[in-house]
């Protein structure tokens, strides 16, 4: 096992990838850090995401469902008072009791409906921001007093850590024999049931996880920007960013996941240059990729190349 | 849910004593499963003893796959008693119903096609657990013995998607194996396999009797199981008609009279007297299905104005063949239509050429009207043809003209099956291709349908190709008849000599 795992390209890939990323800050501007740090904070949203499509088979077209509630909880929070530490948690907590709420009633309708229900979610999400503006800020935005740092390079190295340490936790769960019944129960609910594993259960857990860590990267982000707005974290097209980052990375990869996100917002940027036709580049890009290349950017990279 | 479990008392049997040979492991009473108005399975019960095979058999639509899903748990009875061991578990969760103790192979699966063979089968002997995230080290030596035990210890490290078709169904296995059920549901064991594969699995399947399991094997006739089973249960139309040893259920009047029919009246017509090249000429016709092949170099051909049936089991090829034909299924080998080669040709131009499918599903726009569905069928004739059309299908399925207004959807089976052939029909076909059209019709439905399409035959110039496993129903209209077996073609000739040249294989 462990062998397998030394001599994997994807092992050496991530381990470089590391290195150089933590070594970055010694060499480049604090603008372009400030821009892996979001890169970083949406990789998480797209691992999160991954392990409900990739594994659980169920394309939650709400992802920003649980970023929202995780970073408006943390926010509201510590606008009153709370220290970030526990908003934090709250964040997260928040999240994955709302994903629990959405997901049993979800989980129950089939195929395409399950997608519908999450992005309603999303809808009902965004109105009850804009209805209650008083405590959230409504479309204007949410300021919290609290940041956790004003340096560029403690922020990048935060969101560094963060996304490590939850790509690893995500990257262990969907390769243990947990993550094995999850895609069977993806791919052949009936036949995963009849084999004496509970297909609700799995699923279920799955989606508290994925719950957990959008949540908490909602929340990190929220102090990290010093800001929370429903155009920045809630809104349907931010989800669509997400989800196009984990197809863009590599399906089924958890990790893929991270290089879309970064991907995505490095081409944003550097394509900036072209106004609005940059967005309708970058759109093709990934267009292209999902179309020719189904294994994704990772798939391109360790030649595993496989079915998507 | 309505569960009306339990007509026989419940009180728990204390756990079976040394006499055990004789306590019944799985015992089903008084099983009853509607699907809105149809009764799919209507007062099945059995009892099934360890080290006991029972085959419950029946032809397409008795409700046999019913049964199996219903103890499985897949779907969950109306009413009825299913005991594992005297403990209840009708209209448990199947994963419940799998822990209790029973296992299904599955026919069609989806196997995880990222994962190895070995990874596969480990999956199966997985405990249902969150908190498991290392696998017991006692699991690989495990899923390698049971690999050994199907035949698969030479693929353990490939991937699903390049084995052939016999070693997916032997991973199956292995992951029922895995399970160690007490009872063993199979479904349709030996569907697709070669003789050589049938002697492999039956051997696997008698070591499951071996064991002390249970076994339940579900197909459509006696033959196929015949060597391999204890007990026969065979049904009809959802109900019981007969039970006993092979031999017994296949001289039972009542499985020959639904297999076979009784005394058939046949009304063919001599091969020489439709002159000319054949309408539809088929050769060579070879079908893949992944690793599976459906169709072996099938050749036939059907003459203008001639009735021709296809007779064959469930996964004969029948459908195959009309999908080739209709352009739906990649295939090589050559289909002729009127003298031209239909290959390249899209689906809807064949269509539009005259080759009408009308297809085992229906495939009726539910949610439309029964006149909305006509009209939709009559779309390219111009308005008053399409009128005369119509009126003169009315004439033929009178039932039609006055549901005119109703919705397809809540039509019944044989109201919605005649109106599959009469939307066919509104596109003036010069081939009226009908796939099963008797699936899981009552009998006096059946008689309808028949004289309909007996009117057809004598009242216009119409060329017919049916595929049926109801014999009863393929032979009366048939002209000649084509016999698929295994994907192919294994006797042709007219309806009169069926049933003494090729009848056997129908029961």
């Amino acid at each position: 096992m462990t062998l397998k795992l030394v001599t994997s390209p994807l092992f050496w890939l991530t381990i470089v990838f590391l290195v150089v990323a933590a070594f970055l800050p010694l060499g480049v501007s604090g603008y372009i850090l400030g821009l892996l740090t979001v890169a970083y904070y949406f990789g998480v949203f797209s691992m999160a995401w991954d392990l409900l499509f990739g594994f659980a088979g169920e394309v939650n077209f709400g992802p920003t469902f649980l970023i929202g509630l995780g970073a408006y909880t943390a926010g509201i929070l510590n606008g009153n008072g709370v220290s970030i530490p526990v908003c934090l948690a709250a964040g997260a907590v928040a999240a994955v009791v709302g994903g629990v709420v959405l997901a049993l009633p979800a989980l129950r309708v089939r195929g395409p409906y399950f997608g519908l229900t999450t992005v309603v979610a999303v809808l009902i999400l965004q109105n009850l921001i804009v209805v209650f503006a008083e405590t959230t800020g409504g479309e204007i935005g949410l300021t919290v007093p609290d940041v956790i740092s004003i340096d560029a390079a403690t922020n990048y190295w935060i969101a560094l850590g963060f996304m490590t340490v939850s790509g690893l936790v995500l990257f262990a769960i969907a390769r243990s024999p947990v993550g094995l019944i999850l895609q069977a129960s993806g791919q052949d609910p009936v036949e995963a049931g009849a084999l004496g594993f509970n297909v609700a259960k799995h699923k279920l857990a799955a989606f508290c996880v994925s719950a957990f860590f959008s949540g908490l990267a909602g929340a990190l982000f929220v102090f990290y920007m010093g800001t929370a707005s429903v155009g920045t974290l809630v809104d349907v097209s931010v989800g669509v960013q997400v989800i196009i980052a984990a197809v863009l990375g590599g399906r089924r990869t958890i990790v893929g996941a991270v290089l879309g996100a970064v991907f995505l917002i490095a081409a944003g940027e550097v394509l900036r240059p072209l106004g609005a036709l940059s967005t309708f580049v970058v759109s093709a890009m990934a267009l292209a990729v999902i179309l020719f290349v189904p294994a994704g950017l990772l798939g391109l990279l360790t030649r595993q190349g496989q079915r998507a | 849910m309505t569960l009306a479990v339990l007509k026989t008392p419940t009180a728990p049997q204390a756990p079976a004593p040394q006499t055990a040979g004789a306590a019944p492991r799985l015992s089903v009473s008084g099983l009853v499963k509607r699907y809105g108005g149809l009764v799919a399975v209507n007062n099945i019960g059995f009892a099934l003893r360890p080290g006991e095979i029972l085959g419950l058999i029946g032809p397409n639509g008795s409700g046999k796959s019913t049964v199996m899903k219903l103890i499985m748990g897949l779907e969950r009875p109306n009413a009825g008693s299913i005991l594992l061991d005297g403990e209840e578990i009708a209209g448990r969760p199947s994963h419940r119903v799998a822990r209790a103790g029973i296992g299904l192979v599955f026919q069609h699966s989806r196997p995880l096609h990222r994962q190895t063979v070995l990874e596969n089968i480990k999956l199966a002997l997985l405990p249902d657990n969150l908190l498991r995230l290392i696998a017991d080290p006692g699991v690989e030596r495990q899923a390698r013995a049971i690999a050994e035990r199907v035949g698969l210890g030479a693929v353990l490290d490939r991937l699903p998607g390049t084995l052939p078709f016999a070693d997916l169904r032997r991973m199956e296995l292995a992951k029922a194996i895995a399970r160690d059920p007490k009872v063993v549901l199979v479904d349709e064991p030996f569907a697709g396999l070669t003789s050589g594969e049938v002697a492999d699995f039956s051997a696997l399947i008698r070591g499951f009797r071996d064991e002390g399991k249970a076994v339940l094997l579900v197909d459509h006739n006696v033959k196929s199981v015949a060597a391999l089973v204890d007990r026969v249960l065979a049904m009809y139309l959802g109900e019981p008609v007969a039970e006993g040893s092979a031999a017994e259920v296949m001289r039972n009047e009542t499985v020959r009279r639904v297999y076979l029919g009784g005394s058939i009246e046949t009304a063919a017509r001599s091969q020489s007297t439709f002159s000319g090249s054949p309408l539809l000429k088929v050769e060579n016709l070879d079908v893949f299905y992944g690793k599976a092949q459906a169709l072996r170099g099938v050749g036939l051909h059907v003459h203008e104005g001639e009735f021709v049936s296809v007779v064959g089991l469930n996964g004969a090829g029948k459908t195959t063949l009309f999908n080739a034909v209709s352009g739906l299924v990649p295939y090589s080998g050559e289909i002729g239509f009127s003298g031209e080669t239909l290959r390249r040709r899209s689906p809807a131009a064949i269509a539009r050429g005259g080759i009408v499918q009308v297809p085992e599903t229906r495939e009726l726009f539910g949610d439309m009207t029964v006149r909305e569905n006509l009209d939709l069928g009559g779309q390219h004739l111009p308005v008053a043809e399409s009128d005369r059309q119509r009126d003169w299908l009315y004439e033929l399925f009178p039932i039609l003209k006055s549901r005119g207004g109703q919705i397809a959807r809540t039509l019944s089976g044989g109201e919605q099956q005649m109106l599959t052939i009469a939307r066919a029909l509104m596109m003036k076909p010069r081939l009226l291709i009908l796939d099963e059209p008797t699936l899981g019709l009552a009998p006096v439905i059946l008689e309808q349908l028949s004289k309909a399409l007996e009117r057809l035959r004598q009242t216009t110039p119409i060329t017919v190709l049916l595929g049926e496993q109801n014999v009863t129903f393929a032979l009366p209209h048939a002209d000649r008849v084509y016999v698929l077996e295994h994907a192919r073609i294994v006797w042709e000739g007219p309806p009169d000599r069926f049933a003494a040249e090729a009848g056997t294989g129908y029961l």
